[in-house]
């Protein structure tokens, strides 16, 4: 084995599933069938077994370790587990699935690329299985695998497995999770954990074992933004200052210009030192040594950046964290925040709400007990560089510190700059803040190009501005005009107020700066959408001239129709498919455009329907020539 | 092959030696003459290169080690140009600290607690990285990489700090103090092909040899002044070499041909007992290592 040129990679993942899911059983089997079980680990196993009285070797006490759980055979804490096989090195974050222990799910997660939410095809999805999904994503663990155990005693039962794989994915959906992989199993026989089962004609899919070994690693990693947190001087001599440092991000080469912050001097590296010898440049997850050409005073918790792709600061961040300590958060008090290798003071200005991890539902807190999730507004006595955690896992993430006992007592992940919801909801905000800035953020150079997209779809992108009052047909002519396209084999993507505001809008309001963001961010996803190459139909409101002037904004001239559903405001009122109009007359919902507030009508619209004149079907056509006239379809 | 898990595993060894270094003031680095306290030495010369080992190394002597591993230490400390500090478990029994084990079976491995706590308060060390790896024994898979141990050195399972990304909180109280294990997620046959691909020299006793062994339960240990035959048991010349190197009286060796590091590594990959399997301090209970653990063992 040590000489074919295949190289071993490393997958960290993590494993959620309470006692009874069989979770400490399929470890077992991993290890065991892959040959990773040692003798004398298992002729142990077997004299525990056989003390107990058990009939059947439990492959469960291979991981049990603490005697506590031995006792109570339940696991307690974090435990790593390891095994490999030729392809790959694989650390098991083996955690337990217990509510109380949130903490220590969450405490696995941080560093998984992988996460294996088990399943009982006995019980199906519980809200266990759910509340392990939500805390995955909100960890952001790139790959999701379900594994539905115990099909032995469902006799291997097709309908019941794609009945948890349709729950499941209803579920995954809300979460905006894409790519769960969902693997029948079972653990205590061994059904296609490592080698495939012959009990499941009807699955063709990888058995866990293959999909760990093949499953794209890294995927966790920014591979664009370079940032190197200083973690300690090395000064041998007067003649060489380094600083040493793992690369948290990024790339960097020998002879790039470099930003110091927080003294914001620049210069350039004039060395990669390592003891294997100098490096012409290094990578994420590197730890080595810089030098650079200037003399500055440079100390443990600076960041060294790039001079044109520089973090976020502030001092005041929105994050949200998972209480972790038996002592409550105590409001407003003093932690230590430990944020990649810098350590400062902070505390927690605002609780904005608590997250139940069993419904997603938020709640009003005035404190956090442990295990408690909740979003937060984080200060801090000197302004953090950071990167929201989506973008970052070591510059978006932070821990806070008891002072009072040292206790690590919170792991926070940082959303964004702070702001403040409510002011957005009460329209009071400017909207700088609003407006985060994209100007730095480097997109990938080797990325595809929107004209080769285009031409492997056969069409040109564009978006589909569909404006007009509630209930005056937008939707309908949307979805109707989506299906026509997607049976033409036009790539599409359609975004609704409806759709949005459940999910990636779900902290907006309906005051006017709030739906002003609402917009800007349907803007901004618009153009990701049209930028993919799709020919992206987009359903609001939008009832303010500047809002849709923003959006139109986004894209290239020519490939942003604005389609004015006009409609009689009598007509819509009348129709009220939503029953919304009455509400607003009632008086019970405020700001309703076209009762309490206004509708700009466009008067630079590229088309505009009338939907209390025309059909839908004479509408989509009308759509379709103007697209074509246009380029964006063929003819 | 190239062993890209090895260089994600050396990179975040050296991430955690130099937060060490970052965090405390009088760090120790325990240095036993075994494989894994030699990667230690290894790592700890590449994370603060072209700079001197930060760390003073401690070696707490049995009085029962192979004189190999002895002449080893020496020669190595040199190389490294490296500061060492030798306390022996033989002063600890002389002071009335420890009591010695009697009879055929008299191990010291437990009184080397007893001397490491010792040593550990007489240089007032506020953490002590060991090579202790999580892939070892059970007890050890929840064990943290900055290990958090009360005035009295003991560990509580129970409460110990979480471990999030790569942050490490070594906060503590005057008197308290840390273990930090920077290989904590390598496993034996990572340790053996980061020896091969890092080409580290190693003491002879790990390679392929012929010595004189008594067959102890299974567990095949070297004949000396210390280990010696009880009735029904004899002494014979075998072809072996040591998995794990510790003290005398309690570290197995194997029948085994391998006389290099290529060798070895197919070895391992190929091997159905685990390296502590052959010592004979862990079979005591089920639980042998927890409970050492609690009382301060590493």
């Amino acid at each position: 084995m040590t000489d074919t040129n295949q190289q071993i990679e490393l997958l960290r993942f993590t494993t959620a599933g309470s006692v009874d899911d069989g979770k400490s059983t399929l470890i077992g089997r991993l290890l065991y069938d892959s040959k990773s079980i040692f003798e004398d680990q298992m002729e142990a196993v077997e004299r525990a077994s056989a003390s107990r009285g058990d009939a059947e070797v439990d492959l469960a006490l291979l991981t049990d370790g603490l005697r506590a759980e031995r006792e109570q055979k339940i696991t307690i804490d974090v435990a790593y587990r390891y095994f490999a096989t030729p392809k790959r090195k694989f650390i098991i974050a083996d955690t337990p699935g217990h509510i109380q222990y949130t903490r220590n799910m969450v405490t696995g997660a941080s560093t998984a690329e992988l996460a294996i939410i088990l399943i009982d095809a006995r019980n199906g999805v519980l809200t266990q299985s759910k509340r392990h999904g939500f805390l995955a994503t909100l960890l952001r663990i790139p790959h999701l695998v379900v594994a539905i155990n115990k099909m032995d005693l469902v006799d291997y039962d097709q309908a019941i497995y794609d009945r948890i794989v349709q729950d499941y994915t209803d579920f995954a959906h809300k979460l905006n999770v894409q790519g769960v992989t969902y693997i029948p199993v079972s653990a205590l026989r061994g059904d296609n954990v490592v080698d495939k089962s012959d009990k499941t004609p009807w699955y063709d899919g990888p058995t866990l074992l293959h999909h760990l070994e093949n499953v794209n690693v890294g995927a966790s990693l920014n591979n664009v933004d370079f940032r190197y947190p200083v973690q300690y001087v090395i000064r041998p001599n007067q003649d060489f200052r380094g600083y040493a440092g793992q690369i948290a991000s990024g790339r960097i080469a020998k002879g790039e210009e470099v930003v110091i912050l927080p003294s914001g001097l620049s210069s350039k590296v004039a060395s990669i030192v390592t003891a294997d010898g100098e490096l012409d440049a290094a990578n994420v997850g590197d730890s080595v040594v810089l030098t650079l050409e200037d003399e500055i005073d440079i100390s443990r918790g600076d960041m060294i950046v790039r001079r044109h792709n520089l973090p976020q600061k502030s001092n005041r961040v929105d994050a949200i964290i998972c209480w972790m300590s038996e002592e409550p958060m105590k409001p407003r008090g003093a932690y230590w925040v430990q944020h990649t290798t810098r350590l400062v003071n902070g505390f927690i200005s605002e609780l904005n709400y608590k997250i139940d991890v069993d419904t997603m539902h938020r709640e009003p807190a005035d404190t956090l007990k442990l295990n408690e999730i909740a979003r937060v507004q984080l200060t801090t006595t000197q302004p953090l560089y950071y990167d929201r955690y989506q973008l970052n896992r070591t510059t978006g993430s932070f821990v806070l510190i008891d002072p009072a006992t040292n206790n690590t007592v919170a792991a926070g992940m940082i959303r964004s700059k702070s702001r403040n919801v409510d002011q957005l909801r009460e329209g009071e905000v400017d909207t700088a803040p609003l407006r985060p800035k994209s100007s730095n953020v480097v997109w990938e150079q080797e990325g595809i190009s929107l004209a080769q997209r285009e031409e492997r779809n056969g069409h040109k992108a564009a978006v589909l501005w569909f404006t007009g009052l509630s209930g005056s047909g937008k939707s309908t002519i949307a979805k109707k005009l989506e299906r026509r396209l997607f049976t033409d084999g036009v790539r599409t993507m359609y975004l609704d107020g409806d759709n949005l505001r459940h999910g990636l809008n779900g902290d907006l309001g309906f005051s006017s700066a709030a739906r002003q963001e609402n917009i800007r961010r349907a803007g901004e996803l618009a153009k990701l959408s049209y930028a993919h190459g799709n020919v992206t139909l987009a359903c609001f409101i939008s009832p303010f001239t500047a809002d849709r002037r923003f959006a139109r904004g986004l894209v290239a001239d020519g490939r942003f129709l604005e389609i004015f559903v006009k409609c009689d405001l009598d007509v819509v009122k009348r129709r009220d498919t939503k029953g919304l109009y009455a509400k607003a007359i009632a008086g019970e919902i405020d700001n309703f455009t076209g009762i309490s507030s206004p509708y700009e009508e466009p008067d630079n619209a590229e088309l505009v329907v009338e939907t209390d004149i025309q059909s839908v079907d004479e509408i989509v056509e009308q759509i379709i020539n103007a697209l074509k006239e246009r380029g964006i379809l063929p003819v | 092959m190239l062993y890209n898990h090895l260089k994600i595993l050396e990179s975040e060894a050296i991430y955690v030696m130099r937060e060490v270094a970052a965090q405390f003031e009088r760090p120790f680095l325990l240095f036993s003459g075994g494989k894994d306290s030699i990667i230690l030495a290894h790592l700890a010369r590449k994370a603060f290169y072209p700079a001197a080992i930060p760390f003073t190394l401690l070696h707490v002597d049995t009085g029962h080690n192979f004189p190999e591993t002895l002449a080893f230490r020496d020669a190595l400390m040199e190389k490294l140009g490296a500061r060492l500090v030798v306390r022996y478990v033989q002063d600890s029994i002389d002071q009335g600290r420890a009591v010695e084990e009697t009879g055929p079976y008299a191990s010291r491995n437990g009184l080397q607690t007893v001397t490491l706590l010792d040593a550990l308060a007489e240089f007032k060390v506020d953490a002590a990285i060991g090579g202790a790896r999580r892939d070892e024994e059970k007890a050890r898979a929840k064990e943290r990489f900055f290990s958090h141990r009360d005035e009295f050195g003991q560990w509580d399972p129970k409460n110990q700090r979480p471990e999030l990304w790569n942050l490490y909180n070594g906060r503590k109280k005057t008197n308290e103090n840390f273990r930090v294990f920077p290989i904590s997620n390598w496993t034996e046959l990572d340790v053996w092909q980061y020896l091969q691909m890092e080409e580290i020299e190693l003491p002879s006793l790990y390679f392929s040899h012929e010595r004189d062994i008594i067959n102890r339960d299974g567990v095949l240990l070297a004949a000396s002044d210390v280990v010696y035959p009880v009735a029904g048991e004899t002494v014979e010349r075998k072809v072996i070499r040591f998995r794990t190197i510790g003290d005398m009286t309690c570290t197995g060796a194997v029948e085994s041909t391998a006389s290099n590091i290529h060798d070895i590594v197919d070895e391992v990959a190929s091997a159905r007992v685990t390296e502590r399997g052959a010592r004979t301090d862990d079979k005591r209970s089920e639980a042998a290592m927890e409970d050492r653990k609690k009382v301060g063992y590493f």
